[in-house]
């Protein structure tokens, strides 16, 4: 169905060179996510795969079948871009129905698909309608509408809830993953907000320059990420990475420990400092900690209501299996 | 502009240029009306008091009247024609990226800097001219007869002529919406497997009509009153004797204002008949 496999792939714009000679495999029905640094290539790598842009060299196999060379529209891949890009001089029926009407399908085949891909995404409402009046979530589930009416071997999908408000973001992340388990289509997403990445993906490609830093499941990632640049990416609030003499006595050059594997106590803590802000959301309280001597300020995140203030003391102790260890290349030490 | 005073004061600071505005057009538009009732030849008597609507009724009855109006509708028509269809043309060719882009727009823009009269006679003397004219050249070379462009192509010539004045016009208009067109409509189409052709047609094209409505509207108003390219190359001979026309030799040369005057007022209806389809057929495009 929908096995993509880039072989050495790599992508240039003029001198720049945007995408180095990058390998990834990305299985029949997998949900694979693309997450880096905004600016990292990852449009880019996804514009390759859809054929929006010509490799400068290597191979894109769709299905096995070598699709370097075939145009977008033979490559039997479907994308949702960040602005929709619905056409907006044609109801919400006749967007969904263009690819199918430039396929030259029947009109009776035509009507069953819009009908079907309709109640799908609940778009019965306002089919015919035009996208200028409709919100910007019913927008998104006409671009997923048009893109699923195809049938596709695979969908492509480039960062399309970063317009939408924070709420609407996790019913249309639902509604895409709920999607994904009906129709098992292979789904490669491009996000640079990593809960979506860690709620959504099967596997997550994290990507830095062009470079793929690691591939993994999400929680692979999140327990052992393969460097630095990897731990300090995957994790919401950041893991804090803490060098020097510290780092040292756990025979490291840099170690990481993340915010929720440090536990808070007023004295006898392995580590001291004073707090600065203190977030407290109620379910989690999040804590800045400086004048630890370790970094400039070490993040805590303690479960429930903890009462510290700002300016506190506060004594801090990482659980000792969750401190993560790099080296001086800033790899991973098993 | 909320209170009270402010509004006033704005309204008071307005009045000059409306009042300046609506007495340039009333006065005009008043003194038409007031000379086509009257029998008026300048020449010939002078001011003879009022005819009722013997003006209108010998203006439209005259021989010349409706092949005018023919004329007129044909080069508004065709000048339409040629500069919306090689305008979009042209547009979507100056979109794409190319050397000397900035050098070549200018160079397509320039036509519409030039005065009428000056580009009808560059025309006329340099291209159409029958012996020493470039087209006349051109034609020898081939070993063919020189067309006799002015006499023998009159009405073709002139919306030649015209409609290279105002393709500029058109193209410019027509860039800049094609400019506004989000690129990614187009990848989404080419995606959608649309090929060039239909992408033109259910992409571009509805994109653009809204550019090309005020294409249209613009250009009407203004070639419905197309004057100097006819006087200084055909005269009005040949066929190219369009309803300005007329009217000018009706006041001018038959120094007859009364009955020039009249056939201004049908001129007025015609245009407004023509604004009226025009906005029924193009409007809804300006409110989607
Ligand atoms: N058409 C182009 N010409 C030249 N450089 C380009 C072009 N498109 C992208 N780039 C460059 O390639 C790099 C990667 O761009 P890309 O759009 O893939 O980033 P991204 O990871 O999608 O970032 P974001 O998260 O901000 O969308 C950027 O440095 C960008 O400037
Ligand atoms: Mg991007």
């Amino acid at each position: 169905m929908g096995r993509i496999v880039l072989d050495k792939v790599s992508k240039r714009f003029g001198d720049v060179e945007v995408i180095p000679p990058l390998d990834l495999t990305i299985e029949d029905g997998e949900f694979a996510v693309f997450v880096g640094p905004s600016g990292c290539g990852k449009s880019t790598l996804l514009r390759l795969i859809a054929g929006l842009e010509d490799v400068s060299g290597g191979n894109i196999a769709i299905d096995g079948s070598d699709a370097t060379m075939v145009p977008p529209a033979k490559r039997g891949l479907a994308m949702v871009f960040q602005s929709y890009a619905l056409y907006p001089h044609m109801s919400v029926r006749k967007n969904i129905a263009f690819p199918l009407k430039m396929a030259k399908m029947d009109q009776a085949e035509i009507d069953r698909r819009v009908a079907n891909a309709a109640s799908v995404l609940n778009l019965a409402d306002y089919i015919d309608r035009r996208p200028g009046q409709l919100s910007g979530g019913q927008r998104q589930r006409v671009a997923i509408g048009r893109a699923i009416v195809r049938e596709p071997a695979a969908f492509l999908f480039d960062e399309p809830l970063s317009n939408l408000d924070a709420a609407l973001r996790v019913g249309m992340r639902l509604e895409i993953s709920e999607l994904h388990e009906r129709l098992k289509t292979t789904m490669v997403y491009v996000t640079h907000d990593q809960v979506e990445a860690m709620t959504m993906a099967d596997k997550i490609v994290v990507l830095r320059a062009g470079n793929i830093e690691q591939v993994g499941s999400p929680l692979e990632l999140y327990h052992t990420p393969r460097n630095v640049f990897v731990a300090g990416f995957i994790g919401s609030p950041k893991m804090n990475l803490i060098d020097g003499a510290e780092a040292a006595k756990h025979d490291a050059h840099i170690i990481g420990v993340r915010p929720e594997h440090i536990d808070v106590t007023p004295s006898g803590g392995i580590w001291s400092g004073k707090v600065g802000v203190a977030e407290h959301l109620g379910s989690d309280t999040f804590f800045h900690v400086h004048d630890t001597g370790l970094a400039e300020t070490i993040t805590v995140r303690a479960p429930g209501e903890v009462s510290f203030r700002h300016g506190d003391a506060i004594h801090l102790t990482p659980r000792a299996d969750a401190i993560h260890r790099f080296d001086a290349q800033g790899l991973r030490i098993a | 502009m909320a209170t009270q005073h402010s509004r006033s004061a704005a309204r008071l600071m307005m009045a000059p240029a409306v009042i300046l505005l609506l007495g340039w057009m009333l006065v005009p538009l008043m003194m038409t009306l007031w000379f086509s009732f009257r029998k008026y030849l300048p020449l010939r008597g002078g001011d003879q008091g009022f005819v009722g609507f013997d003006n209108f009724v010998r203006f439209i009855t005259s021989s010349a009247f409706w092949p005018s109006v023919q004329t007129t509708l044909v080069i508004v028509g065709g000048v339409l024609l040629i500069t919306i269809v090689l305008g979009v043309l042209l547009a979507i060719l100056l979109d794409q990226p190319m050397w000397g882009q900035g050098v070549v727009r200018i160079l397509v823009i320039a036509p519409f800097f030039v005065m009428p009269t000056v580009s009808a006679l560059v025309w006329k003397n340099m291209f159409m001219d029958p012996v020493n004219g470039l087209f006349a050249h051109l034609w020898k070379a081939f070993g063919a007869e020189p067309i006799v462009w002015l006499s023998d192509a009159s009405l073709f010539s002139i919306i030649l002529i015209v409609s290279w004045q105002w393709l500029p016009f058109a193209t410019l208009i027509l860039l800049t919406a094609i400019q506004s067109l989000d690129s990614e409509q187009l990848e989404a189409a080419e995606m959608d497997g649309a090929p060039v052709f239909s992408r033109f047609v259910y992409i571009v094209l509805p994109h653009l009509s809204r550019a090309i409505t005020i294409v249209i509207l613009i250009q009407t108003i203004f070639l419905l009153s197309v004057f100097a390219e006819i006087f200084v190359t055909t005269g009005g001979a040949f066929g190219t004797r369009t309803l300005t026309y007329l009217i000018y030799q009706r006041v001018l040369e038959s120094q007859n204002v009364g009955l020039g005057s009249a056939g201004g007022v049908y001129a007025i209806i015609l245009a407004n008949i023509v604004a009226a389809f025009l906005m029924r057929i193009v409007g809804k495009n300006l409110d989607a």
